[in-house]
């Protein structure tokens, strides 16, 4: 969701504003998946690597993600999306944890839509957390080293039974992955859209999956009927 | 020592050799002295360090070009995709660059038919004593070559040329061409995570640091660029780790027809975004 401080820069207005306007568009955006029977949809609310920002911008952050997951969850709940956590305790703030678990098992049953907020994530974050899991194993005996394999990686992951991503949408226009659920989005497609989040409708969401559409995705297989 | 502009031109020479036409050597040379000007002044903005390609496209490309007959030899398309690789990795060191790294063969594409399997080890082994040898490209531009991925899975002739190629150039002072075969990035992580488990001495916590120096790509920079061609927009487990800041591009070319125009253009993209790039790195980097 990229692009909130540069649509608020081009409008004269704080970093600030800018995130409060990608709030409507996350919304949007959710609805528009749940029209197009999309069944998971994960979003990047808050990296590690925004620890960076400023302290005002952080703090920031950190409250509006608990104030969003406070507004919207029974919003969220009556469309029958189950809301899910992917990231890492620390640093966190207490409260936002609070909220994401309220909302977890708020929407459990929820079976329309899964939406993962990824909240205080990173993609080489997440292996080493799973790495430190699988390493607590070995020194215990648990596990040998020889053992280690992707599909164990796959199950210490923050979420093991999220499926792999299908189609990777960075707004902004910039061309890069940033890591975000990099395990998960081995085989994604990635579709890159000009649009500033807050801009963001449902409509960019069902461009990006026509071109999803479009693509040919073959796994590393052959091509077997000819393409022009 | 003869400087990098002298062999780039004993290597145009070297190629020109067989046509053994003054024409063609002239023509070389032009072509040359004019690729050295076009360089500089693409050199006014940023080089890119390091460049990865996905070379997508090669069968296409043989499919559509009927003439090529692909029944005859199912691998034109691959044996025109390789002196497509030749020609770009010399324009990317020409123009300063230190690294490249290509994508050549996945573990996935073992799924394949056990004779397109068995062409392409044949076709690796084949090009790789190509560049090997003393006229070829390796030698002429004191290139260093590595082999990235989970070796044990080629055939063994395959292998012993890579390993070959791997032990000659190991000392060379040149570029770096980093080849990726029977790899994918979560198998890499995968042998980083087990070697870094190993290590351990059962009270030292795994960092992410950890995991880095055991990754193939552990003495190199992060790429800058991801180029795959034929218009997919897929990373394919590819360099999945090291491409977080990586500018990801995917010309709409097949990689046979991938050319120094289309090089030049993508750095010229790159360019573009570079400054911006720039600063978020920097911004990450203090808070590390």
């Amino acid at each position: 969701m990229d692009g909130n401080g540069r649509w608020a820069n081009r409008r004269g207005l704080t970093r600030v504003e800018g995130h409060k306007a990608g709030e409507a568009a996350l919304l949007d955006v959710v609805a528009g998946a749940i029209q197009a029977g999309v069944k998971h949809l994960s979003v990047y609310a808050f990296s590690t690597e925004n620890w960076s920002r400023s302290p005002d911008e952080v703090r920031f952050l950190m409250g509006f993600n608990r104030d969003v997951l406070h507004r919207r969850r029974d919003q969220l709940n009556e469309w029958g999306v189950r809301v899910r956590w992917a990231g890492r305790k620390p640093r966190l703030w207490g409260s936002v944890i609070k909220e994401l678990q309220f909302a977890e098992e708020l929407t459990r049953a929820n079976d329309v839509l899964t939406l993962t907020m990824c909240v205080n994530y990173g993609g080489r974050v997440e292996i080493a957390d799973a790495v430190r899991s699988i390493a607590d194993d070995v020194a215990a005996g648990r596990l040998k080293p020889s053992a280690v394999s992707e599909k164990l990686i796959q199950r210490r992951l923050y979420l093991p039974d999220m499926p792999d991503v299908d189609l990777f949408v960075r707004s902004s226009g910039e061309q890069r992955t940033s890591n975000f659920l990099l395990w998960e989005s081995a085989y994604a497609e990635f579709v890159f859209l000009d649009t500033l989040w807050p801009d963001f409708s449902r409509v960019d969401l069902w461009r990006a999956i026509e071109l999803y559409l479009d693509r040919d995705r073959r796994f590393g297989g052959a091509v077997d009927t000819p393409t022009v | 020592m003869s400087t990098i502009s002298e062999r780039f031109f004993l290597l145009q020479s070297h190629l020109e050799k067989n046509c053994k036409s003054k024409i063609s050597k002239i023509t070389g040379y032009v072509s040359f002295t004019m690729r050295k000007f076009l360089f500089s002044v693409l050199s006014i903005g940023p080089i890119p360090a390091h460049v990865a390609f996905i070379m997508d496209g090669n069968r296409r490309f043989a499919k559509r070009h009927t003439l090529l007959q692909d029944s005859i030899d199912p691998a034109s398309g691959h044996r025109l995709g390789f002196r497509s690789l030749i020609s770009t990795i010399q324009y990317c060191y020409e123009m300063g660059m230190k690294c490249v790294t290509v994508y050549a063969f996945s573990i996935d594409n073992f799924k394949r038919s056990p004779q397109e399997v068995q062409l392409l080890m044949d076709l690796m082994r084949e090009k790789i004593e190509e560049m090997s040898a003393e006229d070829g490209v390796l030698k002429s531009l004191d290139v260093k070559i590595n082999f990235w991925g989970n070796l044990e899975l080629l055939t063994e002739p395959t292998r012993l040329s890579a390993k070959r190629a791997m032990d000659t150039t190991m000392h060379n002072k040149g570029p770096v061409l980093s080849v990726c075969v029977a790899y994918t990035s979560t198998d890499e992580i995968t042998h980083a995570i087990e070697a870094s488990v190993r290590d351990l001495k059962g009270k030292d916590q795994v960092e992410v640091s950890d995991l880095e120096r055991n990754l193939y790509s552990a003495s190199y920079a992060e790429p800058d660029i991801i180029i795959r061609t034929s218009g997919e927009t897929r990373l394919s487990n590819f360099l999945l780790w090291q491409s977080d800041f990586t500018h990801l591009q995917n010309p709409k070319q097949l990689w046979p027809e991938f050319s120094l125009r289309h090089l030049v253009l993508a750095v010229l993209d790159y360019q573009l975004v570079y400054a911006y790039l720039k600063k978020r790195k920097e911004e990450i980097e203090k808070n590390k």
